[in-house]
């Protein structure tokens, strides 16, 4: 008996391990595939049979992805989106946040109502009418265009709500009868206490602030003001079977990212599995 | 008494000021657009960004178009392509994480990492490897498919992509919902001699249902407004885009590349309700398989 058990676990064990080891396959075969592709020549990549490996280990792709795309410029905007998009999103629903969890003032359920209506509406509904404000201004090309419709969160207010939510009322009282103003027992007292949800909320930001194609290809038309999804799509339609050159510059734009990640990888986790099922 | 009193004015003083740059910020860009694309989808575009009340026009129009009612079925369909699958490979794969094995946090990290990868990027490389002629899925299954020109199948293929792309992130959330589970249900079941399938059907997935409903709920979303992918992999110029324009495809093309904004927004408007719809059935239905019973 003892042993049938035993041995039952060792098979559940062993079909555990091969199960995950060809999904792992399967999620990280396309980057393998994506690295090599972009060592190989045009007539190596289109070789058939395949050719796995490049015959010379070649940086020529990668120089042509450069020379196509301002990479540079790529990098900066979506550096200086991502930071002013974290930014906008901590601090402003830091502090809606902990008014709607601690706070007592006038409407505020009805406002509450508002981040509500936000955080079930999808986003394209607005896309037009913020784009039709920022061009009757003239600022689109640029970087308040790309930050714009992320400069306040609903979902980062109502995320933090939560965190504040969690914090008893004792600690706040504690520090305003120690004669701490409204403002003090929130800026030194109640803020630190938050230091989790706040990353995580910065992590979700960043992520999706990366990610996101609509707005950036309608609000920046000018290459130089684009971000690396954007400009990866303006490389798909200037080397349509160019796939060499096409991975070389899908690479130059992930690896940022992934590089963060793998640093951040437990914090980039925990984060989104905080912030999910938004 | 005057204490409290002050207290109190001092904290609706704040809170107004505090909530107040979110509130601006959330009625100039949200509530307002939103008032606005209502507004426009009753309205046609004229020069210089004006516009001018038409009624009905754009919903007749769209309602009697054959590419909005196939772009409508593309969502739809992509839904039924990506939803079940996916959340049910995410569910496998949360089971699977959770069991006490060396590597788990690598294997978890493996999982989840097209969720940093730009769904750009993702999308290139999958054009690459779904190539007809070149591509390496054709040269290992020794066939010829035209996965991304033919239009029975170009819609398959971006959901495999859609998938692939969405299994970590699901299976994260999923995870933490697993590991709320008491080990004590576990180890009960384990002395009465239940099977691990046993106690997965009768632990683990009533207990985890309410987190496998915020997740399928956020999937059905997710999947009926589905634009950058398809947009990606099926470029303009693609003679199975028919086939493959998913609803914020056509918004986007009607509202930035034919500059037809009116009717765009009756797009939007009906997308909308379309996913209101959906998650009004989700939420109806849940009461027969969520257990909110911990």
């Amino acid at each position: 008996m003892n042993t049938t058990m035993k041995s039952q676990k060792t098979l559940t064990t062993a079909l555990t391990y091969v199960a995950l080891i060809l999904g792992s396959i399967t999620m990280i075969f396309p980057f393998v595939w994506m690295l090599l592709t972009s060592f190989k020549t045009q007539a190596e990549s289109m070789a058939i049979p395949p050719q796995i490996l490049p015959s010379q280990w070649n940086f020529d792709n990668f120089v042509m992805a450069l020379e196509s795309l301002p990479f540079v410029n790529l990098y900066v905007n979506t550096g200086l989106l991502i930071f002013f998009r974290v930014l906008c999103a901590v601090v402003f629903s830091s502090m809606a946040g902990y008014a709607f969890a601690k706070l007592e003032f006038p409407f505020k359920k009805a406002l509450f109502g508002i981040v509500l209506i936000q955080m079930m509406l999808p986003s394209q509904i607005f896309i037009i009418p913020q784009y039709l404000m920022l061009a009757r201004a003239g600022l689109t090309n640029s970087i308040f265009a790309l930050v714009f419709p992320g400069l306040v969160s609903a979902f980062g207010t109502f995320f933090l709500r939560q965190a504040y939510l969690g914090i008893p009322n004792e600690i706040s009282e504690a520090a305003y009868l120690d004669g701490c103003t409204k403002w003090q027992t929130f800026y030194k007292v109640m803020l630190p206490l938050t230091g989790a949800s706040m990353a995580a909320l910065a992590i979700f930001t960043a992520v999706f602030a990366y990610s996101d194609l609509m707005w950036p290809l309608i609000c920046n038309i000018d290459l130089k003001m684009m971000t690396l999804s954007a400009g990866l799509s303006t490389l798909n339609g200037q080397y349509t079977t160019n796939f060499p050159v096409l991975m070389a510059g899908s690479l130059l734009a992930m690896i940022p990212m992934v590089i963060l990640y793998l640093i951040f990888q437990k914090q980039f986790i925990q984060g989104i599995a905080m912030t999910g099922g938004k | 008494m005057n204490k409290q009193s002050k207290l109190a004015r001092d904290g609706a003083v704040w809170g107004l000021i505090m909530v107040a740059p979110t509130i601006i910020g959330l009625l100039v860009l949200n509530i307002w657009p939103f008032i606005e694309t209502i507004y426009m989808s009753f309205s046609k575009s004229k020069a210089f960004g004006t516009f001018e009340f038409c009624g009905l026009k754009n919903y007749v129009e769209m309602f009697q178009s054959p590419e909005f009612w196939k772009a409508t079925w593309n969502s739809v369909y992509f839904c039924i392509l990506t939803v079940p699958v996916g959340v049910f490979l995410a569910l496998l794969v949360a089971v699977l994480l959770n069991a006490k094995l060396r590597g788990r946090t690598a294997f978890r990290a493996i999982f989840f990492l097209p969720m940093v990868v730009a769904p750009a990027a993702v999308a290139m490389v999958w054009k690459w490897l779904f190539n007809t002629e070149y591509g390496i899925i054709n040269s290992l299954l020794g066939q010829n498919i035209r996965w991304l020109t033919n239009p029975n199948i170009v819609l398959a293929a971006c959901a495999i992509v859609a998938i692939w792309s969405s299994i970590g992130y699901d299976a994260v959330l999923l995870l933490s919902g697993i590991q709320n589970i008491s080990p004590s249900l576990y180890e009960a079941a384990g002395l009465d001699g239940a099977s691990k399938v046993t106690q997965f059907f009768h632990i683990t997935l009533p207990m985890v249902s309410p987190t496998l409903f915020v997740v399928l709920i956020m999937r059905l979303m997710a999947s009926l407004k589905v634009y950058d992918l398809i947009y990606m992999m099926v470029e303009q110029s693609n003679p199975a885009l028919p086939s493959a324009q998913s609803l914020m495809y056509l918004f986007y093309r009607e509202s930035f590349v034919a500059g037809n904004k009116g009717y765009a927004s009756a797009i939007v408007i009906w997308t909308v309700l379309l996913i209101g719809i959906v998650t009004a059935v989700q939420f109806m239905g849940q009461k027969k398989w969520v257990n909110y019973e911990v």
